[in-house]
Parts: C-alpha cells; structure tokens; sequence
C-alpha cells in the first residue's frame, strides 16, 4: 500500500507530500505521541499515528524514516511542522478518526507479508 | 573515503524547535559516504536523543562526529548541571523534564535507554555542576 492509498482508505486529508512522497510503500503501522519512545521504535516505512503537531514530529519522522505521518483525531499541525514536512518533502496526513480507528483501518490495507 | 571524517556542531539551548538539525545533518553525511540504512538509522536516533538532551538540561553544548574505517565516535559534550545518579537516570521512564518539555512530547525517559539500545557503546561521564560527556560508538561491520 501507498501513502496515497492510505490516505483515501482513511479518507485522510493530504496536507503535503509530493508524487514521491505519496508513492512510498507503507509496511506497517505505529502510533505514539512521546518522541523518544516513537524514536526507539517505530519502524522505518510505517504509518506514524500521532497526536503530537509540533515541529519535532518532522524531525522524529524524518530520523525514524517512518513512511509518513498520520495526525489523527482532527489535530492539525503547527504551521513549523508544516513548513519543515514541505520542505523535507515527508508526507502528513490529517484525519478526524481516532487514533485506533486509524491503525485498525491501516492494518487492513496491509496484506500479511508486507506487516513489519 | 579518507581515513577519518571529523564533524563539529555547536547545539543551541532551548531550542527546541531548531533540534535534531544536527542529526539530520550527521545522518545525510553518513548516508553519502555509503553506510548502511540501519547503521546510519541507529546513529542518527542516538545523536537525536543526546542532542535534545542538551537543548532540554544543559543549555545546548557541543558534538564531535568521528568516522574511522572501523567506527562511527560521536562525543556530546555539554556544561550543563551535571547527572547526579547515572543509574537512575540510565531507567526507562525516569526524566526529570519540565512539564513545558513533556508538552513538547520529549521527557518520556527514554533518550538514555535508546542510546543504550542503538549505540554499540555508551560512556557518560559526568558531575554534578561540571557538565556532562556523553560518548557512543557504533562499529562499522566489515563489507
């Protein structure tokens, strides 16, 4: 799955992202909103599901190399996290779904052997 | 690749906003000269970890990124006040972070344990008032 058919299973608003952005491959699903914790353990190329909205979330994002990140629960972002995502060309995604309903939907569009 | 590459970044305290410029940095360095996803993936988390370590409890400080044919050495050397008990501070979810921080989503207490678990080493040598050094090596595995 792509971050853009992610985003239209979740019916996700893409807030930034190019064409390449929005065509890496998602392999898997994380959520968190503690940077460090999100650090030590997401997987490179999953969803990010956050609630966090700062500027560090890019820096975290970009770090981990997590396939994109996913503001749930209608969050939106700091206008900072907006210009570093655009510039660093890391795709955010923006939904009202709670944070579960987002992985359980993510998991979904996963087949098996592509789940980290 | 020359023998050994030598990286100097002056972190600025309080930051918060401008951290991790220097792991993204190191991590787009260490990317060019070749190395693989997961060594340049581990270096970048455990220079993160201890360059907002800095910016959060030592007024910003100093890192040197060394790159020999065997290791990458990154030494974080800060004056901030010092950790009074390493061990303590060493336990998943002890942090002494304001609660300012902890809205930011950092003081978690888990950026000494990452650094533990992606770092191949991990010295901290500190006194209360007199700063900290913290040094991480990851060995190059032979291609």
């Amino acid at each position: 799955m792509t971050v853009a058919e992610l985003a239209a299973r979740l019916n996700a608003k893409v807030l930034c992202g190019t064409e390449t952005a929005l065509e890496r491959a998602v392999r898997g699903v994380y959520a968190g909103d503690l940077l460090s914790w999100v650090m030590g353990r997401a997987g490179a190329g999953a969803a990010w599901v956050t609630i966090m909205s700062n500027m560090n979330v890019a820096a975290v994002a970009l770090l981990t190399e997590v396939a994109c990140v996913v503001l749930s629960e209608g969050v939106a972002p700091d206008e900072a996290l907006l210009a570093r995502a655009v510039r660093e060309d890391l795709a955010l995604l923006s939904t009202p779904l709670p944070t579960y309903d987002v992985c359980w939907r993510t998991r979904e569009g996963l087949t098996d052997a592509a789940v980290l | 690749m020359s023998d050994v590459v030598k990286l100097h970044y002056d972190v600025d305290g309080d930051n918060f906003m401008a951290a991790g410029e220097a792991s993204s940095t190191v991590k787009n360095v260490l990317k060019r000269l070749g190395f693989g996803e997961d060594l340049v993936r581990r270096a970048a988390i455990c220079l993160y970890e201890g360059e907002i370590n800095m910016v959060i409890h030592a007024n910003g400080g100093t890192i040197d990124v060394s790159v020999s044919p065997q290791t990458i050495e990154m030494v974080l050397q800060d004056q901030g006040g010092g950790i009074p008990d390493i061990e303590q501070a060493m336990q998943e979810g002890f942090s002494t972070a304001s609660d300012r921080v902890r809205d930011l989503g950092f003081g978690a207490g888990m950026g000494l344990p990452n650094m533990r678990r992606y770092a191949d080493s991990l010295e901290i040598s500190s006194e209360p008032g007199q700063g900290t050094r913290v040094t991480m090596t990851l060995n190059i595995a032979p291609a």
